[in-house]
C-alpha cells in the first residue's frame, strides 16, 4: 500500500465525568491511503465523531482531550501541535464536513464568503480572487445559479444545498483528507443519494482520502473500500468492504447486518440488540458487547485485541478469530 | 432593508395609537374629578362646571377621545395644572439634559460592558472571568444614591475634578460635559455590570454553536472566528438588552437627577405625580411612550444590520 496520507496510532481520547477522566476513544489504529474511502460505521455516541473531532484537533476542551497515541498528516505529527499549527493545517491539509446542515453555518454570514473565507485564510487570496475561485467551487458542487446564490444567507438554502455548501466550503483548498461526519444523515433519502453521488465524484477527481463516518450500512456499501466497525469506543472490526460485508465476524457487526430490514424475506423480526452500551465510567475490562453478546463465554471477561482473521481483515473477538486461528492450523 | 424599514415604520403606527388609548383611558379611569382636584373640596359648582368647560370635559366621551389623539399627534399636550405653561414647553426644557444623560451612561455602559463581557467569555472559569462577573455582580448591587454619592464623594469633594451641582448650561458645551461625566458614570457603570453579563452568555452560548465548530473546522484563527464569527451572533441579545435599558434609563434617571442636582424628565414625572398635575402626567405619559417606541424602533432597525433572517 502506497504511504498513508493519514494514519491513526493507538489513540485515547478522554472526557471527564464527574471529576475523573473517562475514555471515549480507546486504543483506535486506522490508515488512510491515498484518494482511500474508509467507513467509520457504529451506533451513537461510540466515539466515531470523536475520533474525527481528534483528528482535526477540534475535541472540546477543557471537557475533553487527547490523551495518548498518535495522529500523522502527510507525515507530519498532530497530537501536541500548537493551536496556530493546527489552524494552518485545518481546511487546507484536512477538512471536515458535519451532520447537521442547518446549523453548520452561520447565520449571518453570505455562502459566498464562508467558502471564500478558507482561501483567503490558508491561500493568501485577496477578498476578489477568493470569491472568484469560490464560485468556481459552488458551481462544481452544483449549486444552481451560484453567482446568484452567491450573496444569498443559509437561511435561503435548503438542507441538501447547504450540505453542498458545506462541502464546497471542505474543498475549497483541496485537503488531502476529508473527514465526513454523517454528512447525509440529515438530508432526505433522495437528496441523500445526490450528496453521496457528488462527493464520490469529487473524491475521484480530486484523490482526496476520506473517513467516512455513518451508521448507515446501506451507505457504507455504496462507497467504502474498507471498513472499520466501532463499539463503546474501540474498533471491533477493520477489513475490506466485501470481507466485511460478505463475512462479518464480531458478534456485534453480525448483530448491525442482522438489524437491518431485508424486503426479499417474509415479514420477520427486527433482530434489535439486546441490552445497552456501557456508560463511559462504567467500562467493563473485558470484551465490551460481552453483555450483550448471544456467544459470550468463557475468556471474554479478558481485554480483547484485534486479531487477524484474514489479509487486512481484524477482529476484536477471541471467539470469532480463535475459530479462524484453528481453521488455519488445519490447514 | 428599505422595504423593512417602511415595514417596521408602518408597524410603529398602531402600537403609537394603542398606547395613545391607554393613556387616555387611564387617566379617565382613575377615580376623582380632576376639577374638584383643582378647586379643592370647597368648589362651586359654577366653577367646576367652567372649568370642566375649559378642560373639555363636558364634551361626550368620544369627542374628548378625538380630540386627545388629535392634539397628541400633532404635539398639543396642553398646559399644566400648577404652573400653566404648556407641557411641551416644560418638558422640553429638560429633555436635552434627559437626553445627554441617557446616552452618555449608554456610551459609558457599552464601551464597558461589551469588551468585558467578550473578555470574560473567551476566559471562561478563569481569574478574568471570575473578576469580571464579581465586580458586576458588585456594580448591580449598589443602588444609584449609594453610588453616585460615593462618586460625588471622591471625585467632586475629594479630588474636586468635576463640579457637584449638575445644573449644565445647555449652550455651553464644555459647561454640559463638566457636569456630564459623573452622573453618567454613575449610571453607566450600573448598565455597564448589566451589558456585561449579557455578553458573556451571549458570547458563550455563540461559542458553543455548530457554525464556531465549522469555521475552526476551515482552520480560521481563533482571533477571527471570534470576531467575523461569533460577535454578531452574539449581538442579537445585547442589542435587546440595550434598547430595553434605554427605556429605563429615560424614565428611571430620577435618583440620579437628584443626587446630582440635574434637571430632567425624572425629576418632572415625580414632581408631577407630588402636585397631582393630571394634564403634566397625561403629557409626560405620552411623551415617554413616544421616546419608547422611538427607541424600540431603531433597536428593530439595529435587528435588521445585524441579523438578514430578521428582513424576512
Amino acid at each position: 500500500m502506497a504511504d498513508p496520507v493519514l494514519s491513526v496510532e493507538h489513540l485515547r481520547t478522554e472526557f471527564r465525568i464527574g471529576g475523573a477522566w473517562h475514555p471515549a476513544v480507546d486504543d483506535v489504529s486506522f490508515v488512510l491511503a491515498p484518494g482511500e474511502t474508509l467507513a467509520l460505521v457504529g451506533e451513537s455516541g461510540c466515539g466515531k465523531s470523536v475520533t474525527a473531532l481528534s483528528v482535526m484537533g477540534l475535541v472540546p476542551s477543557p471537557q475533553g482531550r487527547i490523551a495518548g497515541g498518535r495522529i500523522v498528516l502527510e507525515g507530519r505529527a498532530l497530537v501536541g501541535l500548537p493551536e496556530p499549527a493546527l489552524e494552518r493545517l485545518r481546511g487546507a491539509r484536512m477538512a471536515m464536513i458535519f451532520q447537521e446542515p442547518m446549523t453548520s453555518l452561520n447565520p449571518v454570514m453570505t455562502i459566498g464568503a464562508q467558502v471564500a473565507e478558507a482561501m483567503m485564510v490558508h491561500q493568501g487570496l485577496s477578498r476578489r480572487q477568493a470569491e472568484a475561485k469560490a464560485l468556481a467551487v459552488l458551481d462544481e458542487v452544483k449549486i444552481p445559479s451560484p453567482a446568484r446564490r452567491f450573496h444569498e444567507y443559509p437561511h435561503q438554502f435548503s438542507g441538501g444545498m447547504r450540505q453542498r455548501v458545506m462541502i464546497a466550503m471542505a474543498l475549497a483548498c483541496e485537503p488531502a483528507v476529508l473527514l465526513a461526519d454523517e454528512p447525509t444523515t440529515a438530508l432526505d433519502v433522495t437528496i441523500q443519494a445526490q450528496v453521496l453521488g457528488l462527493l464520490a465524484d469529487l473524491k475521484q477527481r480530486h484523490g482526496m482520502a476520506v473517513l467516512f463516518i455513518t451508521h448507515n450500512l446501506g451507505v457504507v456499501a455504496q462507497i467504502a473500500d474498507r471498513v472499520a466497525v466501532m463499539y463503546a469506543g474501540q474498533i471491533v472490526e477493520e477489513g475490506p468492504v466485501t470481507a466485511i460485508f460478505s463475512r462479518p465476524a464480531h458478534p456485534y457487526t453480525r448483530a448491525l447486518f442482522a438489524a437491518i430490514p431485508r424486503m426479499d424475506r417474509d415479514a420477520q423480526d427486527l433482530a434489535a440488540i439486546a441490552g445497552r452500551v456501557p456508560s463511559l465510567d462504567a467500562m467493563p475490562t473485558g470484551c465490551r458487547f460481552a453483555s450483550r453478546c448471544p456467544q459470550a463465554q468463557v475468556g471474554c471477561e479478558r481485554p480483547q485485541v484485534l486479531a487477524p482473521l484474514d489479509e487486512a481483515h481484524v477482529a476484536r473477538c477471541h471467539v470469532a478469530t480463535a475459530v479462524r486461528g484453528n481453521w488455519h492450523q488445519a490447514d | 432593508m428599505i422595504f423593512y424599514i417602511i415595514r417596521r415604520l408602518l408597524a410603529a403606527i398602531p402600537t403609537l395609537l394603542a398606547v395613545l388609548t391607554l393613556v387616555f383611558l387611564i387617566v379617565r379611569v382613575v377615580p376623582g374629578d380632576p376639577a374638584i382636584a383643582i378647586l379643592g373640596d370647597r368648589a362651586t359648582p359654577d366653577g367646576i362646571a367652567a372649568l370642566h368647560a375649559k378642560l373639555g370635559l363636558d364634551k361626550p366621551i368620544w369627542q374628548q377621545y378625538v380630540d386627545f389623539i388629535g392634539q397628541s399627534l400633532s404635539g398639543d399636550f396642553g398646559r399644566s395644572m400648577v404652573t400653566g405653561r404648556p407641557i411641551l414647553t416644560d418638558v422640553g426644557a429638560v429633555l436635552p439634559h434627559t437626553i445627554d444623560l441617557t446616552l452618555a451612561s449608554l456610551i459609558v455602559g457599552t464601551v464597558i460592558g461589551v469588551p468585558v463581557g467578550i473578555w470574560a467569555a473567551l476566559h471562561r472559569n478563569r481569574f478574568i472571568d471570575y473578576t469580571a462577573r464579581l465586580l458586576s455582580l458588585i456594580g448591580l448591587s449598589f443602588p444609584v444614591f449609594v453610588s453616585g454619592i460615593f462618586i460625588l464623594l471622591l471625585f467632586a469633594l475629594h479630588w474636586r475634578l468635576f463640579p457637584v451641582i449638575g445644573n449644565a448650561r445647555l449652550d455651553d458645551p464644555v459647561d454640559r460635559l463638566d457636569k456630564l461625566v459623573l452622573p453618567a458614570a454613575t449610571l453607566g457603570l450600573v448598565m455597564a455590570a448589566y451589558i456585561t453579563r449579557v455578553t458573556r452568555s451571549a458570547m458563550l452560548s455563540v461559542l458553543g454553536e455548530d457554525y464556531i465548530r465549522t469555521a475552526r473546522a476551515k482552520g480560521v484563527p481563533w482571533r477571527r472566528v471570534v470576531w467575523r464569527h461569533a460577535l454578531r451572533n452574539a449581538a442579537m441579545p445585547v442589542v435587546t438588552v440595550v434598547g430595553l435599558y434605554i427605556g429605563i434609563l429615560i424614565g428611571n434617571s430620577v435618583l440620579t437627577e437628584i443626587v446630582f442636582n440635574r434637571p430632567g424628565l425624572g425629576k418632572i414625572i415625580v414632581g408631577a405625580l407630588n402636585q397631582r398635575d393630571y394634564t403634566m402626567l397625561q403629557g409626560l405619559m405620552v411623551i415617554y411612550c413616544f421616546l419608547i417606541v422611538v427607541v424600540n424602533l431603531i433597536t428593530d432597525l439595529t435587528y435588521g444590520l445585524i441579523d438578514p433572517r430578521v428582513k424576512q
